[in-house]
């Protein structure tokens, strides 16, 4: 068990490691990040003092030493754009992100699980239909356009729920359903998929021969087997979720993370950009962990493997 | 009176339709069989017999798409065809138990095997955990497990096949069933593992005075342990009696066929081989697999191959014979360089194959071949057979004009159709696939073939066919050959000489009568020793159908 | 199969199974399912409409009328010039919709491409060698997927200036790693398969054998894959678009038009609906249109 979570945590630091190059760097492939900053009218001047202010003057290495040692202490920098420190930027919003993609994968794990199993028990049903109809349009259904049409339906029509703000847990509503059911289509195949293979294999034939009761070879028996690979994907669902957030939050400017993620992309302000692309890739990586922890605990097969 | 008393099963007119499509329209016809305390009733037959299924039909475990249409299954008295699937469920696992083929997917991962047999006790008795646990401690004990307390704490993936199939067993016993099915039990066991769980069986007919209902398809498993023996063919009984019986005097075609299919433990005296020249030549031949270091798990290293020393003559048949790990695989993938030697070296005709460089090998390759297990594997299902069989020859440089002419010569030998040719492999059955591959092996003219397990996965009557071919073939071809095999018999019947490896390494060799006449090692010794039906000499079939005619 | 009654009176002559290849197996078994056949119908049309767009146009999609802002469509009371109404500078609907049908396609299909290759090969070296170069690949794949898509993209998009060929390529380089994972699998299988070690034996040579006896054994994965990362280039182009840092305006694509049509989502709402149901439905038979591949695809592996 202890030398598979050790593993595991080596690859995870070598990937964080390497995704932390890439953020840092994106900025440099596009050419001299001093021009971008200072604009295209500025004069030669006007880029060198903002070099040698943002030290683009100094070797790259040295730059990513330096942005990085400060990075693991939490300090981004200072936004180009807002001129205020990056981390505070992003701490203050960052509740509110994670609180929605909590409240999406917990959305979507709901409608999932359940739908999944249900129809895999009973494949061709009416509500494996149903499942399958709702998996087919999910993955169809562009996620802002289908922001958009909630916000029509429920704020501007029916005058339910606010379209926009984060003030009361209402604002969470419609950027949960609209998140949470960008992750359900993929979680709830997978459910059913692993779960008529598991039905069919041949301890649940031999769960049977014990004459145990249906309730309990699903449950006991079917269900853990089945849900070790929706763990893995659960997690990943929630990294591509956070992604997702920049859409969703923008849509009905929520003001979390991914909202400012766009201000500052759309503003050209670099640091802020950076620090984005490296906190929600550390999530990911974060998440795909504990799901392997999860999954060593579920599974005795890893733990010794 | 006290006969029906003993009947614990008695299946009675029992049809089973199959699904519209298939190839016939029953998969049990008008079936009718006993089965008594203290008996065990083999149901022989080959794949497709629909022995399978009536023992899933009397535990209830039948797939929703076959459906019993008539007759009835009496068990101690009830019609269990009637019975509720929750009234079903009382009488599994408490009053008939089922044993599988596959031992290492027939357990939860999830769950310790202790916690998977007290699941039984939990479920047909009001039993405390403390009783439950002892009882489990007890069973294990009972189908011979060492250490019951470490394996109680086991999970299924820290335990082999052997020990997991006793585990299954234990479940099976653990309510002291009337009624015990095992279906091909043995059949994904090593032969030591095999004639260990066949005796457990035995015994168990004894101490438990269940009826046991043993599916198989191997006649020397029935010799081994078959009070009565019911054959089947396409889903109709075509013979049924005692052991005695059917195994020395059977009545039916299709019975003797089956029995005169069974490897014979003798063959004539093979023309001598003594002073050919040597054609392969194997030198202290050494492969140890490696799995890399890795931050926290040192390296660790598998012996697979340990000087292994071989001479094979023009002419030899060579039989290798080893038990699943044993390293015979891993040495035939040496002889045919898909895997690179560590140490040893292996000539081929003057010529030191294994040290030829992989940029120049390409012209060696024709002199050894290969046929291997499984039919259904060693064809690409996006190719045609023709285009196939010409790939050898025309990596070696032959025009394909040329290779087709061979492709259809080859195909008359191994004697199937000319159209095979454009065909796919998914229109031939296993034994077919199995003469094509032979074909394949033979476009290049090797000078040696190997023949990996070849036979192991195919039916027995397909399985003679396929060897009387190879056989012809290399007295035709003048082809030297490897036979690899975990069958002793098979390899009885086709070798000249023997080697038996284990672990590893060769533990005995010498010639096919010698080695199983007066084997010398220990290990040699215990194999023969776990062989199934050895007080069941093959009865001569040709006798009994002219005394019959 | 069972050839009983009928033909036995006339011998063995003509009842021989008729011969059918593997391909034509699939075809009969593609004929016949609905689903593919519809979605596929969809996906030609759809297809169709991106080639001949200048010729099906009614206007021309640049041209701004001021004068007839928002005309409603035809069927909410407009007039049969603008059939799906104008945008807020007064451009033909319809004939946006038909131009936006080429940013679509082009956008998922070349990025799709793009990463198939990227993917495929990455795939196909890790699963065939193994050992260190899988080690690797399965590394990227790690750093890949760590990465959020969309705001690398984004990123991207913004130091690079918003084109179509900046988001193509961008997707192109994103997209791979499902490639890569399912046939990084799939050939890890087929490596072990022992017609691949026969044709090994036999002579062949490794590109040889990817080629012959790897790749054509896993098309029909790199169909399906392919169907579902095409649906995700074109969703995320519009993402990207919508987020106004994808495709730049004037050129119509269907995501800015929607963001378009933002703007005035309190009062004409069908402005987002249209384009919206376009891109619904183009990606919804891209991905019913992969469903079916994988359905007429899967009963192969087990004969």
């Amino acid at each position: 068990m202890v030398r598979f979570i050790l593993t595991k945590l080596v690859m995870a630091a070598m990937v964080a490691l390497t995704v932390s190059i890439i953020s840092f760097g994106l900025v440099y492939m596009a050419g001299d990040p001093a021009i971008a900053l200072a604009g295209e009218t500025a004069t030669d001047e006007e880029i060198a003092v903002i070099r040698e202010q943002y030290g683009f003057d100094r070797p790259i290495p040295v730059q990513y030493l330096d942005w990085l040692g400060n990075a693991v202490r939490g300090d981004f920098g200072i936004s180009y754009y807002y001129n205020m420190p990056v981390s505070d930027m992003i701490f203050s919003r960052l509740g509110t992100t994670v609180t929605l993609g909590l409240c999406a994968i917990s959305f979507a794990l709901l409608i999932s699980l359940p739908m999944g199993v249900l129809s895999a028990i009973k494949p061709n049903s009416l509500l494996d239909r149903v499942a399958v109809f709702i998996a087919v349009v999910g993955e169809a259904i562009p996620s802002f356009w289908f922001g958009l049409l909630l916000i029509v339906l429920f704020s501007i029509n029916l005058g339910w729920l606010p379209a926009s703000g984060s003030d009361s847990w209402q604002s969470f509503i419609m950027p949960t359903i609209v998140l949470g059911y960008y992750a359900t289509p993929a979680l709830m195949r997978l459910t059913r998929a692993g779960m008529i293979d598991v039905l069919s294999s041949d301890y649940i034939r031999t769960a049977k021969a014990k004459g145990l009761r249906p309730r309990k070879v699903l449950f006991k028996h079917a269900l853990r087997n089945a849900v070790i690979p929706v763990v893995s994907l659960a997690a990943v669902q929630m990294g591509f979720m956070l992604g997702g957030s920049i859409v969703t939050e923008t849509v009905f400017a929520l003001h979390g993370a991914g909202f400012l993620a766009w201000q500052s992309i759309s503003r050209n302000d670099l640091s802020t950009m950076q620090a984005l692309i490296l906190i929600f890739s550390m999530f990911y990586i974060v998440f795909t962990f504990l799901a392997d922890v999860l999954n060593a605990w579920l599974d005795p097969r890893l733990r010794s493997g | 009176m006290s006969d029906t008393q003993n009947t614990v099963l008695s299946i009675r007119n029992l049809t089973i339709d199959l699904p519209e499509g298939g190839d016939r329209p029953h998969a049990v016809e008008n079936l009718n069989l006993d089965v008594k305390r203290n008996e065990i009733v083999c149901i022989v037959g080959e794949s497709g017999s629909g022995k399978s299924i009536t023992s899933f039909t009397t535990m209830g475990l039948l797939p929703r798409v076959l459906k019993p249409s008539q007759g009835e299954v009496l068990f101690e008295g009830t019609d269990v065809l009637k019975l509720s699937d929750r009234q079903h469920s009382k009488l599994r696992g408490n009053r008939m138990a089922m044993i599988f083929q596959e031992p290492m997917s027939a357990l939860n991962p999830c769950y310790t095997v202790g916690d998977q047999i007290e699941e039984v006790f939990a479920t047909h008795s009001s039993m405390s955990k403390s009783e439950r646990r002892a009882r489990t401690i007890k069973l294990l004990d009972e189908v011979h497990l060492p250490e019951p307390e470490r394996i109680y704490h086991s999970f299924p993936h820290q335990l082999s096949g052997g020990q997991r199939q006793r585990i299954v067993i234990a479940i099976a016993l653990a309510m002291d069933p009337a009624l015990l099915i095992a279906d091909e039990p043995t059949t994904a066991l090593d032969v030591t593992t095999q004639s260990q769980i066949l005796s457990l069986f035995k015994q168990l007919k004894e101490t438990h005075s269940a009826g046991i209902m043993f599916v198989t398809h191997d006649f020397d498993v029935v010799a081994e342990i078959a009070d009565r023996v019911v054959v089947m063919q396409k889903g109709l009984v075509v013979e049924q009696g005692t052991a005695d019986e059917v195994l020395n005097r059977p009545k039916h075609p299709y019975t003797r066929q089956l029995i005169d299919a069974v490897p014979r433990r003798t063959r004539e005296a093979p023309p001598s081989i003594e002073g050919n020249e040597v054609v392969m030549k194997v030198v202290a031949l050494e492969k140890t697999f490696h799995t890399a270091r890795t931050l926290f798990a040192p390296a660790r290293t598998v012996k697979a191959v340990q000087d292994v020393n071989l001479e094979i003559r023009k002419g030899e048949t060579l039989g290798i014979v080893g038990e699943s790990g044993s390293g015979k695989s891993t040495l035939v993938r040496c002889l045919i360089r898909l895997t690179d030697i560590d140490d040893g070296a292996v000539w081929i005709g003057g010529k030191e194959f294994s040290r030829i460089p992989r940029g120049q090998l390409h012209d060696w390759r024709k002199k050894i071949q290969i046929i291997f297990q499984d039919p259904y594997g060693s064809l690409n299902p996006r190719r045609t057979i023709g285009d196939q069989l010409v790939e050898g020859p025309v990596n070696f440089g032959v025009p394909r004009k040329v290779a087709m002419q061979k492709a259809r010569e080859l195909l008359r030998i191994v004697r199937m159709e000319q159209d095979a040719l454009h065909r796919y492999p998914n229109q031939f059955s296993g034994g077919q696939r199995q003469r094509i591959c032979i074909a394949r092996a033979l476009m290049v003219e090797p000078e040696i073939l190997i023949a990996d397990e070849s036979v192991s996965a195919l039916d027995v009557s397909v399985q003679k066919e396929v060897l009387n071919l190879l056989a012809e073939i290399k007295e035709e071809m003048g082809l030297t050959m490897l036979f690899i095999t975990h069958d002793l018999r098979v390899a009885a019947q086709v070798s000249d000489n023997i080697v038996v490896m284990n672990k590893g390494q060769i533990v005995e060799r010498g010639n096919s009568d010698q080695v199983f006449s007066n084997p010398q090692n220990e290990y040699t010794k215990k194999l023969l020793a776990a062989m199934p039906g050895q007080g069941w000499e093959v009865p001569d079939i040709a006798a009994l159908e002219r005394a019959g005619a | 199969m069972s050839t009983t009654d009928t033909s036995a009176s006339e011998g063995k002559t003509v009842t021989q199974k008729k011969e059918i290849t593997p391909r034509q197996a699939l075809m009969k078994r593609a004929l016949k399912n609905r689903n593919l056949m519809v979605s596929g119908g969809i996906l030609l049309l759809i297809v169709l409409i991106a080639i001949f767009a200048p010729l099906l146009a009614p206007h021309d999609p640049y041209k701004q009328n001021l004068l007839a802002r928002m005309v409603r469509p035809a069927f909410m009371g407009g007039d049969s010039t603008h059939l799906l109404g104008t945008d807020a500078l007064g451009r033909d609907m319809l004939s946006r919709l038909l131009y936006g049908a080429r940013v679509s396609l082009g956008v998922g299909l070349l990025a799709t491409l793009m990463s198939g290759i990227i993917g495929t090969t990455m795939g196909l070296l890790a699963g065939y060698f193994g050992g260190r170069i899988d080690q690797v690949v399965q590394f990227l794949i790690n750093v890949r997927l760590a990465l959020p898509a969309i705001l690398v993209a984004l990123a991207c998009v913004s130091l690079f200036g918003g084109s179509i060929t900046v988001v193509t390529v961008t997707l192109g380089l994103l997209l791979w790693d499902r490639f890569a994972v399912v046939i990084r699998a799939a050939t890890m299988q087929l490596r072990n398969m022992e017609y691949v070690s026969a044709a090994e034996v036999l002579g062949a040579r490794m590109p040889r054998i990817l080629r012959k006896d790897i790749l054509p054994n896993v098309t029909s994965q790199l169909v399906v894959i392919a169907s579902l990362e095409m649906a995700s280039a074109i969703m995320l182009e519009a993402g990207l678009s919508f987020l106004g840092l994808g495709v730049q305006p004037p050129t119509p694509s269907w995501g800015l038009m929607i963001s378009e049509g933002k703007e005035m989502l309190l009062f004409e709402s069908w402005l987002i609906t249209i384009p919206g149901l376009c891109l619904f439905v183009l990606v919804f038979a891209i991905n019913v249109f992969g469903d079916g591949i994988r359905d007429i695809s899967s009963p192969e592996g087990r004969n």
